[in-house]
């Protein structure tokens, strides 16, 4: 046992003793959480909307004062044609416009079909879309107001369930937690490793009294105590800033995430095992781990938008059930009822991964 | 010059020698063009809705069956009980539920209001802002159809005119989610491999001690960094070629403006990525670190650039910040000249800021640069 403390105490030196990437470890959660609280959003106001107003009369001024009044929009510019519009598109200046016919006045007074454009910058689509659904309930709000005595409204009242603020830190936290975890505990092992056989002490390390699981023990150990620790710093973090609810059972969480560390951990010893050289092992890991977290767990990205190819990709990506499992106890705060698949799943990879990788430690051995 | 030229002639030997870095430079592009553009989007479709009718009237009906013609939405159950409609968001199932509730098609009748309720499981971020604006355009274009329905039964009457509001989304008429990453991507695309190879050559010459023996040359400051920049610098000007032609002729990308202005913009650009690159250099000792950090930096540069979500979403202090970020200025120069056709007056401000960028980092490396090992 104190050869196996020896080996966790080198570790622990060896990590120590690497500054630059220890303030890479310890920094990169918390810049994470900052940046994608405050930076990953989405959300649309304060629309910069210009105005097209050939001919200003009673009408269009009414409509105006409404559609600025609403707080949504902020008229930065009213021309009086319409092909002045693109070069302030182009610029960004403005992100959507209201072309106004002339004559609108005098055409809704004698009770005619009044026509009146919506242009959207829709070069993101969803923006484009919001933006444009924003700007047509605003008019028919201001049209109500102003003309129609007594019209049929269907009222759709709108509840956000389980994030009703639609708060991204939220949402990015549990795939926060994911994507750290696996920095840490599969790029970090596999280098640990990797460094070990490239400077030839792999091979001290196998002939020394330890068995072989010890020599995986101590290699993880230390990095199983800063990912641990980051996770729980993210947690807290977003918790003191962002207010983030922990709906569900803390004990589960940990016990998740435990699983989930022990998924990346072996990851990372098994391409550790495969590969030769710290580089390899370094792009291996970012290919094989950190861009499918990142990309296919569904932390940033929907996954049922892709393309069916990468979503059944995404079924052997364990950061896409550990999201799942840890938005469902912490945003909706359910248990193991719902979640069993998920963990299941996860045991079942955790298992076979860390057989699979104690075997190839093994093949090394003979 | 014939200094800077051998020294550059040396690096583009030692890149086409390293089959890795080879692979890196041409292979990596391709790949992350095709894996990005399909997974890095934010396009909602086929939403899941499960549907509590509690009015079960022609009205209701009317009103669900919209939902499923309108193309964003797939309805996945019906019932009469809330409960089960609960748990269907609970278990992720359903991504919104709509309620209509009873004498839904009698409040219909008259004027007046007949709310119906829509939850939108906000679990899914971005989606749900989206999904909630699909439900709502679909609940008022019903409304306006029964108003409209209404009004041609009886006479005009003046005073109760009805605007009609035709709607135009400009420069992505059909929404393709592809067409707006692409140009995005190119950028990451340039920046990652600039800053990179920039960062693991230098940290490698740091590495092998053979930088000590080029301090010891005759070579100036100037001369080193020049000579150092210029190789990665022209690979970066193919990997973007090689990107646009991916784009163009595998994706079916549109470019609306003149791809010689954008060239123009990148051959700016890149000396300011590449300036990073060499900044990053100088805080590493080894090729591991040099990825490392690179990766962490570049990170933070990407998610603030309005690559992924826009910039005017980003909280105000967070908007300032991006100022000073240069990949935000080339999304957006890409991004104006390939989506909307920009020209140069009209991407003139990022292209200034650019240049003083790149200006600056150049003037900072060359006087860092310090010909010793520390």
């Amino acid at each position: 046992m104190s050869a196996l403390a020896g080996l966790v105490r080198k570790e622990v030196y060896h990590v120590l003793r690497d500054r630059r990437t220890l303030v890479v470890l310890v920094l990169l959660p918390a810049i994470q959480v900052v940046l994608f609280g405050y930076a990953i959003r989405t959300d649309v106001d304060r629309v910069r909307l210009a105005i097209v107003d050939p001919a200003p009369d009673a009408a269009t001024t009414a409509l105006r004062d409404r559609i600025a009044g609403s707080g949504t929009f902020h008229i930065v510019r009213v021309l009086p044609r319409a092909d002045m519009l693109e070069p302030l598109f182009q610029r960004g200046d403005a992100q959507a416009a209201l072309v106004f016919e002339p004559r609108l006045a005098a055409q809704m007074g004698r009770g005619l079909p009044a026509r009146l454009l919506v242009v959207a910058d829709a070069t993101e689509p969803n923006t484009g879309s919001i933006l444009q659904a924003y700007l047509v309930a605003a008019i028919q709000n201001a049209e109500r107001d102003l003309s129609v005595p007594a019209a049929k409204r269907v009222l759709p009242q709108v509840r956000m369930a389980f994030n009703p603020t639609r708060e991204s830190a939220h949402l990015f936290v549990p795939g926060l937690m994911a994507f750290v975890l696996t920095i840490i505990s599969a790029l970090m092992t596999a280098i640990s490793l990797a460094r070990e056989k490239e400077t030839g002490t792999m091979e001290a390390l196998l002939v020394s009294p330890l068995r072989p699981w010890q020599i995986v023990v101590g290699k993880v150990a230390p990095y199983l105590a800063i990912g641990f620790a980051s996770a729980l710093s993210i947690l807290l973090e977003a918790r003191l800033v962002f207010d983030v609810p922990l709906r569900g059972s803390l004990l589960l969480l940990v016990g998740e995430g435990l699983l989930f560390i022990l998924v990346s951990l072996a990851l990372g010893i098994l391409i550790s095992a495969r590969t030769a050289s710290q580089r390899v092992a370094m792009m291996g890991t970012l290919v094989g781990t950190m861009l499918p977290t990142m990309l296919l767990s569904g932390f940033i990205f929907p996954i049922e938008s892709m393309p069916p190819l990468l979503q059944a990709l995404s079924y052997v990506v364990p950061a896409r059930y550990f999201v799942l499992v840890a938005r469902g106890i912490m945003l909706k705060g359910i248990g193991l009822t719902y979640l069993w698949r998920e963990t299941l799943v996860l045991s079942l990879m955790a298992v076979a991964l860390l057989a699979l990788s104690a075997h190839s430690l093994h093949e090394r051995l003979e | 010059m014939r200094r800077i030229l051998f020294l550059a002639r040396a690096e583009v030997l030692h890149v086409v020698r390293d089959k890795a870095t080879l692979a890196q430079v041409l292979v990596l592009p391709v790949l992350q063009l095709l894996v990005l553009s399909n997974a890095a989007t934010f396009a909602i479709r086929n939403t899941p809705m499960y549907v509590v009718d509690f009015d079960h009237s022609q009205a209701s009906r009317d009103l669900v069956r919209r939902f499923s013609a309108s193309g964003h939405f797939r309805i996945i159950g019906e019932t009469a009980s809330p409960a089960a409609a609960d748990e269907a968001l609970l278990s992720g199932d359903a991504t919104m539920v709509l309620t209509v509730p009873a004498e839904f098609e009698q409040r219909l009748a008259r004027p007046g209001v007949a709310p119906v309720q829509l939850a939108v499981n906000a679990e899914k971020g971005s989606a749900a802002g989206i999904v909630q604006s699909y439900a709502s355009s679909i609940v008022s274009a019903y409304e306006r159809d029964l108003n409209d329905a209404a009004a041609s039964r009886g006479a005009p009457r003046p005073g109760a005119a009805r605007l009609e509001i035709p709607v135009r989304n400009w420069y992505n008429a059909d929404l393709n989610y592809r067409d707006y990453m692409v140009p995005g991507i190119l950028v990451a695309l340039v920046t990652m491999i600039g800053t990179l190879l920039t960062a693991q050559n230098i940290a490698r010459e740091k590495e092998l001690g053979t930088l000590e023996q080029l301090n010891v040359t005759p070579i100036t400051r100037a001369q080193f960094i020049t000579a150092k920049l210029l190789p990665f610098w022209a690979l970066a000007m193919i990997d973007l070629a090689i990107g646009l032609a991916v784009a163009r002729f595998a994706f079916d990308v549109p470019m609306r403006g003149s791809l010689l202005l954008l060239f123009g913009a990148a051959a700016v650009y890149l000396v300011a990525a590449l300036g990073i690159g060499l900044w990053i250099s100088t805080l590493v000792e080894t090729q591991q670190q040099a990825m490392f950090v690179t990766f962490f930096i570049l990170n933070v540069y990407l998610l603030m650039s309005g690559l992924f979500t826009p910039i005017d979403s980003m909280a105000p202090w967070v908007e300032a910040v991006s100022q000073l970020n240069p990949v935000r200025h080339f999304v957006t120069i890409s991004r104006a000249i390939l989506i909307k056709g920009a020209g140069a007056p009209e991407i003139a401000r990022p292209f200034a800021i650019l240049t003083v960028y790149a200006a600056a980092m150049l003037a900072i490396a060359i006087r860092q640069h310090q010909k010793r090992t520390a």
